[in-house]
């Protein structure tokens, strides 16, 4: 591994020790937040939801704009995924649909 | 749980995934045939999905959006290129305007499903194909994640390596 990529090893594995900030991640990774609404979800200060947003936001996790007086988050897939990993979702997706069908032909066969 | 092999590509980005169905071939056909049971079926409970316009022929067009918890609408079309009832189809799978009209800045992917009549079941094949990282990324996008558990995973996947 080049010096680069530990280093961003470094401050991933940094940013995903903490237990608030995985969820943090897990909920802009479904789709934009505004900080304060994720703040609404801990027992913690703003400024404490605040300072966990910059941490996920400086390892490259999550990227932050302005939306007039609102800072909205939103998980950097990329960041997170690769092609391995979202061909795995995928197959999660896919196998939801093969169970649906089969639940859908067994009901039927009851009738 | 019915499914019995899948294999992924990393190179072609393809997931290929095999289903055993205990019932006969032209009962498999049918949900596909079927908007009413198509829907049912392809989207979670959580972002269902709703198909507009079903035209299971070559050259025909399937419309459908998925609506996620927050009452968003994704809107998506398949391009119909092949249909060999009650075997299989093949088709291109992109995403649309509200209005239905393709979506062209992003990714189409290519789908292969074919159905053989197997130990008294239907053994179901599923081929989709992803131009690049990108088009792979915006299909799991489009709201298709059942629940949180793709993100959670990644997660988990990350703390594991």
């Amino acid at each position: 591994m080049a010096e680069d990529d530990e280093d961003r090893a470094d401050a991933l594995f940094h940013a995903l020790a903490d237990r608030t900030r995985r969820d943090i991640l897990r909920r802009v990774l479904a789709g934009e937040h505004s900080v304060s609404a994720l703040a609404a979800g801990y027992e913690m200060s703003f400024a404490a939801v605040q300072k966990h947003v910059a941490v996920l936001e400086r390892a490259g996790l999550l990227t932050k704009r302005r939306n007039g007086r609102e800072q909205l988050a939103s998980g950097d897939v990329a960041a997170v995924r690769s092609v391995g990993s979202m061909l795995t979702e995928l197959e999660q997706v896919w196998r939801g649909r093969i169970a649906r069908i089969d639940e859908l032909i067994a009901t039927e066969e009851e009738h | 749980m019915p499914v019995t092999d899948v294999s992924h590509d990393m190179d072609t980005r393809t997931l290929t995934i095999v289903a055993e169905f205990a019932a006969p071939l032209q009962r498999v056909w049918q949900v596909y045939a079927d908007p009413r049971q198509l829907e049912r079926v392809w989207g979670p409970p959580t972002y269902p999905a709703t198909f507009v316009d079903h035209d299971l022929r070559p050259g025909g067009r399937v419309t459908y959006y998925m609506t996620s918890p927050e009452g968003e609408k994704f809107a998506g079309y398949w391009e119909i290129v092949t249909v060999d009832e009650p075997t299989g189809f093949t088709f291109d799978d992109g995403f649309a305007h509200e209005d239905f009209t393709p979506n062209s800045d992003l990714p189409v992917s290519h789908n292969e499903y074919r159905f053989v009549a197997f130990d008294g079941g239907t053994r179901a094949t599923y081929v989709g194909t992803y131009a690049s990282a990108d088009a792979l990324q915006k299909v799991l996008d489009m709201g298709i994640v059942e629940g949180a558990t793709g993100s959670i995973n990644q997660i988990d996947g990350l703390l594991a390596t």
